[in-house]
């Protein structure tokens, strides 16, 4: 395996809370993360919401700033670089944002827009930069002589590539995607994320591709990071994920899949009560106070994200579940994603994973 | 202002007008265009702009009005006025000659003292109204975008220019300003008067138009095209005036508009009561002012001045709410 193109270690990003001026609390949003991107690579990183997947991303691009740890990218450490340190990597760096009505500026064309990043980095590409700009609508699949349009004349679909358009503006090997579907519905979203695919296959792009839909993310991404409460509770390849996964709450979370075809009684896992909060999450465990398997160990211990057999999957529980105990009832390897287009219709079972 | 599915009208519009000039260009409308095109279809943004348009035109061109009327703002025609000081003839002595007619008293032509009252007016309202949105766009955009201690200092100093009287401190430093730097004696010239009114107005008026920015650059501060902007690399000068300036126009505009009529009637209120200008300006607020005395025996005395600058603040006024209308078609009216 290649080098990491980006590797965090210990990520940590802890909001104070204010009562006037004495800080009374502090929210664990991301609590010691650990994980790697290998270039070309698409890592998906799910759970349910408020689970500290968006701040991840926006750490990731120095929109926060990290509380502790260490982000590495293409071997320098830009954990705590400034604007003018960063500068060159911006442009291996970049991030599509969730919502596509906020994420484009409503008073610029398009051009402008996508063309921002050129500027603001005061890059002049061969040809000038309205000719890239194009090049780049084309790209995405947007017409190029839509150029002088604003964003208020798209549909949600288009302002997404829009999106997508400026964070390839600088030619990035890394994109942060954070959850850069679930503001679209179900049909675009099905184009939207072939469109991404096509691109890091064509362009050879790493992907984080933040997700809350299990279904996507196991249409698009190779490997898959669970996270709870702030911390990642089980990483490994998709196969791994979303066959054999070992964590409890990796189980509950798949089990949760709504599935039309089979409604096999009894077999979703119900997990009971709410998220702790982050402000005072649970000793131990932190999945300890909804998981089934609880005992007294996972009040005192916290169990390490400790990699198993070899195979790249990683698990953080002190009763994992043994190898060959993932057939979750109604889920077999069949693809849980629409294709409008049929053509990846031979892609989804997870047989093209090549990485 | 944010523009979102409401928009979508908008959207047939361009399609039936898709092929711009050439042929192949595609042409869209920026959100500027489609809120000029909702003020043209607006009647009362109409009417109150043609009324703006001419009151701006007079006060242009004083000097040409008052060549071709051949009058100045200082004659006086006594021989015009009976014994008692009151104008001959009907309405205050309307004549072709005087088309207002006379002030009783000092016999100056109503019509060209109008005329310079008006260019004195909106020249402090709109001066007044350019410094204090400038310092106020200036403050809130800083104060809204970078927060932390610039934040709680501008508004610390805000709410304590909001706590100051205003009129107990005009009344109170006008003269004595006046009496530091011209002493007893000496005449206190016009332009010193002006400034003065536009200084305090300025110092007092700036607090709305920054808060209103504050709160808009707050709002626009956590939108995602601007962390995409951050995303990118951009410095300060690019976030405040290529990302948020843009989207801060419609909230400008229109408390500028509204600004404008609230200075020339503040400005007419401290004339009257007399710490603006003196008699030498001619001014709509001197003008109300000495007419009242005649109010019973030369009732035209007050109708002019009276209803022109109803009809100024009231045209103003009006456009300035057209104007939000139609940058803003959501909020309700």
């Amino acid at each position: 395996m290649s080098e990491p193109l980006l590797r965090v270690s210990g990520l940590t990003k802890h909001f104070p809370v204010r009562t006037g001026f004495r800080a009374t609390g502090l929210v664990r949003a991301v609590d010691g993360l650990d994980f790697a991107v290998r270039p070309a690579e698409t890592l998906g990183l799910v759970g349910e919401s408020g689970c500290g997947k968006s701040t991840t991303g926006r750490l990731l691009v120095r929109l926060l700033e990290p509380t502790a740890g260490r982000i590495e990218f293409a071997g320098r450490d830009i954990t705590h670089a400034g604007r003018r340190e960063l500068r060159p990597l911006r442009q291996d760096l970049q991030i599509i944002f969730q919502d596509p009505y906020a994420s484009l500026n409503p008073r610029h064309t398009v051009g402008r827009i996508v063309a921002m990043p050129l500027r603001v980095n005061g890059i002049d590409p061969p040809g000038g930069v309205r000719r890239r700009v194009q090049e780049l609508l084309e790209l995405v699949g947007l017409n190029p002589e839509h150029y002088n349009r604003y964003p208020h004349e798209f549909s949600g679909g288009q302002r997404q590539r829009v999106g997508i358009a400026r964070a390839l503006a600088l030619r990035p090997k890394l994109i942060v995607a954070d959850e850069p579907v679930s503001a679209l519905d179900v049909s675009i979203q099905a184009q939207v994320v072939n469109l991404l695919r096509d691109l890091q296959r064509d362009l050879g792009l790493a992907f984080v591709f933040i997700a809350h839909d299990l279904a996507v993310v196991r249409h698009f991404c190779q490997r898959v990071a669970v996270m709870y409460l702030g911390r990642i509770v089980e990483i490994g390849d998709r196969a791994d994920i979303y066959e054999r996964p070992r964590h409890p709450y990796t189980r509950a979370l798949l089990s949760a899949i709504p599935d039309a075809t089979r409604l096999s009684p009894g077999g979703r896992i119900r997990l009971t009560g709410d998220v702790p909060t982050p402000l005072d999450p649970p000793s131990g465990c932190r999945f300890r106070t909804r998981c089934p398997k609880a005992r007294d160990i996972c009040a005192t211990e916290e169990p390490a994200l400790v990699p198993r057999d070899g195979s790249g999957q990683s698990v953080a529980c002190h009763f994992p579940e043994p190898d060959g105990a993932g057939d979750l009832p109604g889920h077999d390897g069949a693809g849980d994603f629409p294709e409008p287009d049929g053509r990846d219709a031979a892609g989804t079972s997870g047989a093209e994973v090549t990485a | 202002m944010s523009l979102s599915p409401v928009e979508g009208v908008a959207l047939a519009e361009i399609e039936s007008t898709g092929d711009g000039p050439g042929g192949s260009r595609v042409v869209g409308r920026s959100p500027g265009q489609l809120a000029w095109a909702r003020l043209r279809r607006d009647r009362t943004a109409l009417v109150s702009a043609a009324m703006l348009v001419f009151f701006l035109l007079v006060a242009l061109v004083v000097p040409l009005i008052e060549a071709l009327y051949g009058i100045g703002p200082r004659e006086q025609f006594q021989s015009r006025l009976d014994g008692f000081g009151m104008p001959l003839g009907y309405a205050g002595g309307v004549t072709g000659e005087h088309w207002f007619g006379l002030e009783p008293g000092l016999g100056r032509d109503i019509f060209i003292r109008m005329v310079h009252g008006l260019r004195t007016s909106l020249f402090i309202a709109i001066a007044a109204a350019v410094i204090t949105a400038a310092i106020g766009v200036v403050l809130g955009t800083l104060a809204g975008y970078l927060g932390g201690w610039l934040d709680a200092v501008v508004n610390w100093v805000t709410d304590l220019t909001l706590a100051m009287p205003f009129l107990i401190i005009a009344l109170a430093l006008t003269p004595t300003i006046a009496l530091r730097l011209y002493g007893q004696r000496e005449e206190v010239p016009p332009t010193f008067q002006i400034g003065v009114l536009i200084a305090i107005f300025a110092l007092f008026g700036w607090t709305s138009t920054a808060r209103l920015v504050r709160g808009q650059v707050i709002a626009l501060r956590e939108r995602e095209f601007v962390e995409a902007a951050r995303a990118s690399g951009a410095g300060l000068g690019h976030m405040l005036f290529r990302q948020l300036l843009p989207n801060l126009w419609a909230p400008i505009l229109v408390s500028f508009s509204l600004a404008v009529p609230s200075y020339i009637t503040s400005e007419a209120a401290l004339s009257f009561i007399g710490v603006g200008l003196t008699d030498a300006t001619p001014s709509f607020g001197r003008m109300i002012y000495r007419s009242l005395d005649y109010l019973q025996t030369d009732p035209a005395y007050v109708f002019f001045p009276g209803v022109t600058i109803f009809a100024l603040v009231f045209a103003f006024n009006l456009f300035g709410d057209a104007l939000r209308d139609a940058l803003d078609p959501k909020s309700s009216r």
